[in-house]
């Protein structure tokens, strides 16, 4: 059974800065020490009135010890798992090992990343030699120059007698193609060395545009103002990226503006004072669509807001083409989300507002409200179909009693807990009994 | 009479080493070197061997030669195509398509002659 939370090692943290002993504290809690000992070492669970009685016992709040940001280092070490032999046993320790050995497991995690990078560099350059459409015109090219300098060649260099006008003809044309294959050969090396360089110093380009927005944050005040340009801004912002990650920063800056324009910044204080965080509400007040409601209140200042908001928009292939991950809800990295979330299901029936409020199965279920909507990309062409993009605002949600629907979804399918799932499209590696070893 | 080739490339000085070569071993050589009508040519000319280059522009020499394959009046013309990727995935094709052979460039003057006179004798 997956926990997410590292409780144990957050009651120990909080015991010791509060100078007790193991054994006052499990007097105080009214437990064996022995006990104590394996919650703070995260081998036994903790909840309910448990839970209550140690926090009071060290003066603190219940939730300061259930809540934390590790999350997303738990999942990252669950994804360092998948495809290996590990054992069930061992795989369902995780938590134990980053609570016990918090160094080590940031440095497997972070391990993970360059190996998901590295991995994803081989992949655009497998691609890239078998796609790309540069080399392969190239390649045509310098073959094809070849194959005309060998024909005229051999018949230059075959004994007998050949009409000195045909002689003239033939070495005119092995001059001229010997020209062309040699400007052709030099720039396709030049092209060659320009990839080489470009692919080692990229991650995915989606990587590169989260190192941008963690550096920044999603607020980005030189875009507030009327007088703004999207073109200076992305050569600051994305000063060091390779094209591609400048191109889709360009992509989102130009619409960050294009909503800043119609939405200033003191209006959307004024409409966050009156009704939160309410695409809705966006919408009504600047008569814009819902879609660029949502990255509004994404790219607001965080203090603005209630509690930060997250967002991922997906194009209609599924293919994430932003996201701002939440402490509580992180989205993966690489590859799809969930399919059950709202983002997807959108896309099914365009244009309505889905909302729905999710726990994520694999964390400490913290909850969210998400708001998803599909549009068209672009305005209705006569007789041609439109492309679709989904939305979809996470907005973290009080747990409070609803009779509410709640959902559970999760993150990615491998690090899923969830074991009958219908939308399930690989095993997980988190259920022990189950599709693992087929 | 001599029979006849139909050339199908768009590369000049390929067109003008392999219709030299053809010409003096007594072929009578005609070239062509667009895709898009290049299906209405060959069943007007209705060649003794068909050289077919798989890159051509309007259209590709794989979707010529389906054409040429699908229709009666051409479906017996003997095909050589070339192409100037090697690929198993290419060759594979072009046998699909209903090729008669096949030949990567870089090719020798010789292997053309060669197959073009096989061809021919069918």
């Amino acid at each position: 059974m997956p926990r997410d939370t590292l409780t144990g090692s957050r009651i120990r943290e909080r015991r010791v800065m509060a100078g007790l002993k193991q054994s006052e504290l499990a007097k105080r809690a009214d437990i064996s020490p022995s006990y104590l000992n394996l919650i703070e070492h995260n081998r036994r669970r903790i909840g309910g009135k448990l839970l209550i009685d140690i926090a009071h016992a060290l003066g603190v709040e219940p939730a300061s010890l259930t809540e934390g940001a590790e999350t997303t280092l738990l999942a990252t070490l669950r994804e360092a798992a998948t495809d290996t032999e590990m054992s069930e046993v061992e795989f369902a320790r995780v938590e134990e090992f980053a609570g016990r050995f918090p160094g080590w497991a940031a440095l497997l995690a972070e391990s993970q990343r360059k190996v998901e990078a590295l991995q994803r560099s081989v992949e655009a350059l497998t691609d890239r030699l078998t796609h790309d459409p540069h080399l392969a015109a190239s390649l045509h090219e310098m073959l094809s120059t070849v194959t005309a300098i060998r024909s005229a060649a051999s018949i230059l260099a075959e004994p007998g007698d050949i009409e000195p006008e045909w002689q003239r003809r033939f070495n005119r044309n092995i001059y001229e193609d010997s020209a062309r294959l040699a400007e052709t050969s030099r720039s396709l090396a030049q092209y060659l060395e320009e990839a080489d360089s470009e692919a080692s110093e990229t991650n995915a380009p989606q990587d590169e545009l989260d190192a941008v927005f963690l550096k920044h944050g999603f607020h980005l005040p030189a875009l507030e103002v009327p007088e703004a340009s999207v073109d200076p801004a992305t050569d600051t912002l994305g000063a060091g990226l390779s094209p591609s990650a400048k191109w889709l920063l360009h992509t989102i800056l130009t619409r960050y503006r294009a909503d800043a324009g119609r939405m200033p910044l003191s209006e959307c204080a004024d409409t966050v004072a009156a009704s939160g965080t309410d695409p809705l509400a966006f919408a009504r007040r600047f008569g814009c669509d819902l879609a660029s409601a949502m990255r509004r209140l994404a790219h607001l200042p965080d203090d603005l807001l209630p509690d930060p908001v997250g967002l991922a928009i997906c194009d209609g292939s599924g293919v994430t083409t932003f996201r701002k991950p939440l402490p509580e809800f992180p989205l993966p990295r690489l590859g799809a989300g969930c399919a059950l979330w709202p983002l997807y299901r959108a896309l099914a029936r365009p244009m309505m507002l889905h909302t729905e409020v999710m726990e994520q199965s694999a964390r400490a279920a913290a909850r969210h409200r998400a708001f998803a909507i599909s549009q068209p990309t672009g305005p209705a062409q006569l007789g041609d179909d439109v492309l679709f993009e989904s939305h979809m605002l996470i907005v973290p949600e009080p747990k409070r009693d609803t009779s509410e629907r709640i959902r559970e979804v999760g993150l990615t399918c491998r690090i899923c807990p969830q074991v009958t799932c219908e939308a399930r499209r690989e095993p997980s590696i988190m259920v022990a009994s189950a599709p693992r070893k087929l | 009479m001599s029979k006849q080739v139909l050339l199908i490339e768009d590369e000049p000085n390929i067109i003008e080493a392999i219709s030299f070569i053809l010409s003096r071993d007594g072929w009578t050589v005609k070239t062509h070197s667009n895709g898009a009508d290049a299906v209405e040519l060959v069943k007007q000319r209705q060649p003794d061997v068909l050289i077919l280059d798989v890159m051509l522009p309007g259209k590709s020499g794989y979707d010529i030669l389906r054409e040429l394959r699908d229709d009666p009046i051409s479906a017996g013309v003997p095909v050589l195509m070339l192409t100037a990727r090697g690929q198993t995935k290419d060759r594979e094709i072009a046998e699909r398509a209903g090729c008669d052979a096949f030949m990567t460039k870089p090719f020798s003057n010789a292997d053309v002659l060669e197959t073009v006179r096989a061809l021919g004798a069918k």
